[in-house]
């Protein structure tokens, strides 16, 4: 069992924020496929194409049979910890502010051994799971989890550095009128937030469940409207210094394309919304989160973009709508570059068709608020950077990974998908 | 000659007030609501272009967007489908006399208060002539009700089955049109029409009847409170947008002090 992590006290104002110090960040652009893998939670080594060996570190070529086909395969997680030590000091700034750390060596079942951070549950020679993340420099790192779930073992200190768990963190979630906010302020209370606000736009719309949102105690509704300057620097004024985790789950979606329509008019209401919503999102949240990223149990951790799957090859019955998401996408690649070495991760959330009004014609699976909430809500705790959520989603993005181009085909092909 | 001395006169000693019947231009003051499915009116939403800083460091300015019916506005006869074919219909072909003119304001703010839906009747107006006499030419009118008090979802009283707010009846719009040839209608409502004006009889009769007959609306009128019923003079000119339907303006309105406000 871990030692569950208490509730941060309130910070002191006399003291200056700790800075974000980083591990060491440099990899061979061979071993930047290992962190891809890693920000989808996915635990990949070089399988050799023409002999199965694993070959670890990363190479150029097979050491076995001098192979150049190396791809990136899933391998089997289980392992044995074979040899462990406890860093007591480092010359490493990062590691040396943490210290006692521990680390181990680990002889997979996939039959290479290999150097990870090791969870504060695994036993002496004990049999582990492990798992592939990226740490505070965005980078892919191992770690030796015991085999099976223990509790409060979320709360280790070293995996907690791993994960963006909302366990004591606080959490904006900018659309409160979204049909997702009531099911993802309902799972991240569950999961321990300790304070989640939710955006509310023009009160003089009374949202529809404003009622159950408020009834959630840690709930507290704030005015934001993301298509407002003055608004979102409003609110970020005043809360945030305290936005450990944003969940930007505003969305602007309308069925159309370019020929269907008459005006850019719509067009300008999803860009407001989807690309320049954002856009003022990161200008007043940004900075802050970003000198955040290690202030305590409850530093700055994520930042959780739900974009449209479509943003990735364009849906041209919603092709107006895919193309600002399209833009949202790389805004937040730009952004991801910015906050890189702030120790907080930008999440894309690609999500299928929501369960919705606008999205009513579109055939199922669709993805209801629950899903969306479940799916976030792991992303966080398992500190993840790229998802998907629902079936939809999932599908488009492996045929975008397998060929972007032959996906861009059967999209807009006269037979539709 | 003397006439303007006077005014220019009384004006400056304050026995003649000038009186601000507009709202603020507010990113969040309400805007009509349409099916989400047709066009919406745009907010009002500003956009910082310099502030004494890098981005220009002598000045400070800004960059706004709205719709032509966005905040306290003006409604030009091309607005309304049954106006789309009148001469002169838009904002900068109407001619500036129209915009300056007298005003009779019909208190209907105890109604109001308590019947959401109230609509403003013939009959109601002939009970207002008997007190204040007879509504002359090609004046304005405009309907108090003091729903300019109201904030937040209250103003354009919101719920499943449409807004709640007062306005005229279809009778009522066209005795005003054709029995005293009004030059235009005013409100403090999001709309000339009531809040259940699709329902009536034509749907929307202000709109309809008022811009048929070629002539203008004002809405999200404040401060309707500070007019008397007679003897003001409304300051009402929008901006000279080619081929407007609408837009937002400052109303003003010259008010005698001495005269029987309220």
């Amino acid at each position: 069992m871990t030692t569950p992590i208490q509730k941060p006290p309130k910070k002191n104002p006399q003291i200056r924020t700790v800075v974000p110090t980083l591990p060491p960040a440099s990899r061979s652009r061979r071993a930047l496929a290992f962190t891809v893998a890693a920000a989808e939670g996915r635990f990949a080594l070089q399988k050799c194409a023409m002999c199965g060996h694993i070959a670890y570190p990363p190479r150029e070529a097979c050491p076995k049979c001098l192979s150049m086909e190396l791809p990136w395969t899933d391998v089997p997680t289980g392992g044995q910890l074979i040899a462990e030590t406890t860093v007591q000091t480092s010359i490493n700034t990062y590691f040396r502010e943490r210290t006692p750390w521990r680390m181990g060596t680990v002889l997979l079942d996939a039959g290479v051994t290999v150097q990870c951070h090791v969870h504060g549950g695994v036993l002496r020679n004990g049999r582990v799971r492990m798992i592939a993340r990226t740490d505070k420099s965005g980078k892919g790192v191992m770690m030796a989890l015991p085999e099976s779930e223990g509790e409060n073992m979320a709360d280790d200190k070293q995996l907690r550095e791993l994960t963006c768990d909302p366990k004591h963190r606080r959490v904006l979630i900018t659309d409160g009128r979204h049909m997702s906010a009531l099911s993802l302020a309902q799972h991240l209370a569950g999961a321990g937030a300790s304070i989640i606000f939710v955006g509310l736009a023009e009160d003089w719309r009374k949202p529809p469940k404003q009622a159950a949102l408020e009834a959630i105690p840690q709930v507290e509704i704030v005015p934001l409207d993301i298509t407002n300057t003055t608004s979102v620097t409003e609110c970020a004024g005043e809360i945030g210094g305290k936005v450990d985790i944003l969940i930007n789950n505003c969305e602007y979606v309308r069925p159309g394309g370019i020929m269907g329509r008459r005006d850019v008019i719509t067009a300008q209401d999803e860009m407001a919304v989807n690309y320049f919503g954002l856009m003022r999102l990161m200008q007043a949240f940004g900075p802050a989160m970003r000198g955040r990223g290690a202030d305590g149990a409850n530093s700055a951790v994520a930042w959780v973009n739900i974009l449209s799957v479509y943003a990735l090859s364009n849906l041209p019955e919603f092709g107006a709508t895919s193309a600002s998401q399209a833009a949202a996408l790389s805004l937040a690649q730009c952004f991801r570059g910015e906050m890189a070495g702030s120790g907080v991760k930008v999440v894309n959330a690609f999500c299928g068709p929501l369960d919705d009004a606008w999205r009513q014609p579109l055939p199922p699976p669709k993805v209801s608020p629950e899903v969306l909430a479940r799916d976030v809500l792991r992303c966080l705790q398992q500190g993840l950077e790229n998802i998907t959520i629902g079936d939809v989603a999932h599908d488009v993005r492996t045929r975008w990974i397998e060929d972007p181009r032959v996906l861009e085909k059967e999209l807009t092909q006269i037979e539709g998908m | 000659m003397n006439a303007l001395v006077n005014l220019a006169t009384a004006l400056a000693d304050g026995s003649i007030e000038t009186v601000d019947l507009t709202h603020t231009l507010d990113p969040d003051f309400p805007v009509m609501i349409l099916p989400p499915e047709f066009g919406q009116c745009a907010r009002f939403r500003v956009e910082e272009v310099s502030r004494y800083d890098e981005r220009g460091p002598g000045g400070y300015w800004r960059n706004f967007s709205c719709g032509e019916h966005t905040g306290t506005h003006f409604d030009a006869p091309i607005h309304w489908i049954s106006g789309r074919d009148l001469p002169n219909a838009t904002v900068d072909a109407i001619a500036p006399e129209n915009f300056v003119g007298p005003v009779f304001v019909i208190d209907c703010s105890a109604e109001s208060a308590v019947d959401e839906d109230y609509l403003l009747s013939v009959e109601a107006i002939k009970i207002w002539e008997k007190t204040h006499g007879q509504i002359t030419e090609n004046a304005w009118v405009l309907m108090r009700t003091d729903w300019s008090k109201r904030r937040g979802a209250e103003y354009l009283n919101m719920r499943e089955d449409g807004a709640h707010s007062p306005g005229p009846s279809a009778d009522a719009v066209r005795f005003l049109v054709e029995e005293r040839n009004i030059r235009g209608f005013g409100t403090e409502t999001v709309g000339t029409d009531a809040g259940q004006g699709a329902h009536l009889s034509p749907p929307y009769p202000a709109h309809y009847i008022l811009h048929g007959a070629g002539r203008y609306g004002l809405q999200c009128l404040a401060n309707l409170d500070a007019l008397p019923p007679t003897g003001a003079v409304l300051i009402c000119p929008p901006l000279k947008i080619k081929h407007g339907s609408g837009s937002p303006l400052r109303v003003l309105a010259l008010v005698e002090r001495n005269s029987n406000a309220g």
